[in-house]
């Protein structure tokens, strides 16, 4: 989008108010007028849903933080109280556990779909750090959340990952303390997690303010990975046609929500943290919540703590690394055969990794873990690489408009 | 096309390792079997919980565990409609047969007891002035039951804990599971604290209950697996007091959500006519 808004209120007050703040010229530029390449698949809708998810979360989360006690003494029973005396307690106790879970699960799946199409390439490298830097917050947002109940997961989760900071030559142990507030998980760290939960996600939300303006100055990537050429052809406006596929996705994900919320709630929460948490006792199997596993994976499957530490950060920032990693002048996977097929082995290689940080690390398993953390890191740093100036891609359309008009020729043909 | 197949060559690769990986795994601890799955009144979509079978459940509570496990809800649930459905009356009756400490002391300053109203919590056991004087017992402080079915877990493996999740094949009641398979898992009467279904086979808890232990007064048979069932039931109904009225409200919000879906997607079809 370029230029300065088309917008023009109808009514007196409106022309007064947008002539002081002309939010309602940024709201019609952003979401009515915006120019949306028109070939956009489903994958696309998770940026919708992704918003609507941080909202539902903050409003879920704020009305349980009305009855939530952030003390280590009182937590548990808070819980408590909101699950069983609070109206609808428990019901907004569910959508903020099972919110957090789907959360994540739309951010992978919008991830992958940047991997797939090439969403990271320029103009959009830095559209794909703030992302990069969000899906980090989210991480922390996440963790600090998990500690809030005090259950005995969450101590030993806390635990965990806080010990990870001693692992920093000489500061490691202060830093340890400072975090802690102490020299263990104890009550001043819950409470400070509290506090820290309940700032990052408006961090995230600020954050996420920056993504929608970045990609709203280079445009939207689509399936066929071809920059618009020409805006009547090429796109359509987003209000009505991308603001329904947004709606209609939002409502298929809300379905899938609405089973977990009120069917299994209980599916993603681990059992051991219905059971207080005491410092004398660990659970027998310490596991994140599902979205860290891999992460988890690979911290455990390197012997040394240090270098542990380092493998599982660094697989968070090689995600930034991307755009300058894969430089194949093809943006999308469609027209990259053999960039798709190690995507595909990136994608198992990831559900690999995270079904075996649920697991315990025996021998085998340790060894299996090592060679998955080497395939993901090698698929950036290797395979990107190597396929940007290598690889034999398809010959790309030579429009969006062109590409799809090919594929209504060819399912016009086909139904022949 | 070898697009489709390759990745999906790469993920049955993939779950072939982790099935056979996973089927060491849910036998790696030798002998230990998983508690067999019953069937459950509030299982399923529709399942709700049997009010006589909480009735009777809170009587196996009351009469047996009572006696060291803490049960920290307040009188008035057991009232609840959705659950064992007490009358009022009931209530009243049962909460002023307990002594409770009342919360502020007197105008003297004295801490005193007074008999129990329905808005008091179950008092804990009297057996155990705290944890640590239970634990000095048995080895283990018995734990509160109020979460308890909603504490126990065991491994399912690949590709259960897949199918657990999907309609119609759901499993939310392992903990109602564990503990019936608990309760009758005393299988060597030479050895009081060893049980087939508890994880390394030594429990502290030694056998708490068998056949006729408990006067039922509705006829059900008393019968050990009927009390272990009636209080895994009354167990999960005190962890998960919600469940009745979250399937209810589920049921309209998935069936209003499934029709919505499908009206905006026709909608979308009519929309994007015009740009084709």
């Amino acid at each position: 989008m370029s230029g300065p808004s088309t917008y023009v209120p109808k009514s007196a007050i409106g022309r007064w108010f947008e002539s002081r703040l002309p939010l309602g010229g940024l709201m019609h530029s952003s979401f009515v007028a915006y120019p949306v390449p028109r070939n956009l698949n489903y994958m696309w809708t998770f940026g919708a849903i992704l918003s609507f998810m941080l909202v539902a979360q903050i409003v879920t989360g704020v009305v349980l933080a009305m009855h939530f006690i952030p003390s280590s003494t009182q937590a548990f029973a808070s819980v408590d109280n909101i699950m069983r005396n609070v109206n609808y307690g428990w019901l907004i106790r569910y959508l903020h556990t099972n919110g957090a879970s789907l959360f994540f699960l739309a951010c992978y799946l919008h991830m992958f779909r940047g991997l797939y199409y090439g969403s990271f390439k320029p103009p959009r490298e830095l559209l794909w750090i703030i992302g990069v830097i969000i899906y980090f917050l989210m991480m922390a947002t996440a963790f600090t959340g998990y500690v809030l109940p005090w259950g005995a997961m969450s101590l030993a989760g806390a635990t965990v990952i806080t010990n990870l900071t001693s692992a920093i030559p000489l500061v490691g142990t202060s830093i340890a303390h400072w975090l802690w507030g102490g020299f263990a998980v104890g009550g001043p760290t819950l409470t400070r997690f509290f506090a820290l939960h309940y700032l990052v996600p408006f961090i995230i939300a600020a954050f996420v303010g920056l993504h929608v303006w970045a990609l709203h100055v280079a445009g939207q990537n689509n399936p066929d990975g071809i920059e618009v050429k020409d805006p009547l052809r090429d796109t359509v406006a987003f209000t009505p046609y991308a603001t329904i596929k947004d709606v209609f996705g939002l409502s298929v994900f809300l379905i899938l929500y609405a089973w977990l919320v009120f069917y299994i709630p209980n599916y993603l929460l681990d059992a051991d943290n219905s059971t207080l948490a005491n410092p004398l006792t660990t659970p027998a199997h310490v596991v994140p919540e599902w979205y860290l596993l891999p992460f988890y994976a690979m911290l455990r499957a390197i012997p040394s703590k240090l270098m542990g530490v380092l493998i599982m950060f660094s697989a968070i920032v090689v995600l930034a690394l991307i755009p300058w990693l894969d430089r194949s002048p093809v943006k999308s996977a469609k027209y990259r055969p053999t960039f798709r097929i190690f995507f595909w082995v990136f994608a198992a290689i990831c559900v690999g990794l995270g079904y075996l940080g649920s697991q315990e690390p025996t021998e085998g398993l340790a060894l299996i873990a090592r060679i998955l953390t080497f395939g993901y890191f090698a698929f950036f740093l290797l395979v990107m690489p190597i396929l940007s100036f290598t690889e034999k891609t398809k010959p790309i359309p030579i429009s969006i408009a062109d590409a799809v008009l090919t594929r209504t020729k060819t399912v016009a043909a086909a139904a022949e | 096309m070898i697009r489709v197949k390759f990745s999906a060559l790469a993920f049955a690769a993939t779950a072939l390792v982790l099935a056979s990986a996973s089927t060491v795994l849910a036998q790696s601890d030798a002998g230990q079997p998983n508690p067999p799955r019953q069937s459950w009144s509030f299982s399923g979509m529709f399942g709700i919980y049997d009010k006589a079978q909480l009735q009777r459940g809170f009587q196996v509570y009351k009469e047996v565990c009572s006696t060291c496990h803490a049960l920290s809800i307040p009188f008035r649930t057991l009232a609840d409609p959705d659950g064992p459905g007490f009358s009022e009356d009931q209530i009243r009756t049962l909460a002023a047969t307990y002594q409770v400490t009342n919360a502020e002391p007197n105008d003297k300053g004295e801490i005193f007891k007074r008999p129990g109203t329905p808005a008091d919590i179950i008092p804990r056991p009297e057996a155990y002035a705290n944890d640590q004087a239970a634990a000095a017992t048995f080895g283990k402080a018995p734990p509160n039951m109020d979460l308890l079915a909603k504490a126990l877990k065991f491994e399912r493996g690949f590709p259960w804990f897949v199918i657990d999740a999907l309609p119609g094949f759901e499993y939310q009641e392992m903990g109602a599971d564990y503990i019936h398979a608990i309760l009758n898992g005393y299988t060597k009467p030479d050895d009081l604290q060893w049980n087939l279904y508890y994880p390394g086979h030594k429990i502290a808890m030694p056998q708490p209950i068998t056949d006729g232990a408990v006067d039922y007064k509705d006829g059900t048979k008393p019968t050990l697996d009927n009390y272990s069932r009636d209080v895994a039931a009354f167990l999960s109904w005190a962890a998960e007091p919600n469940l009745p009225e979250r399937k209810r409200i589920g049921l309209r919000v998935i069936i209003f959500l499934i029709v919505f879906a499908v009206l905006l997607y026709f909608v979308k079809k009519r929309i994007w006519e015009s740009a084709h």
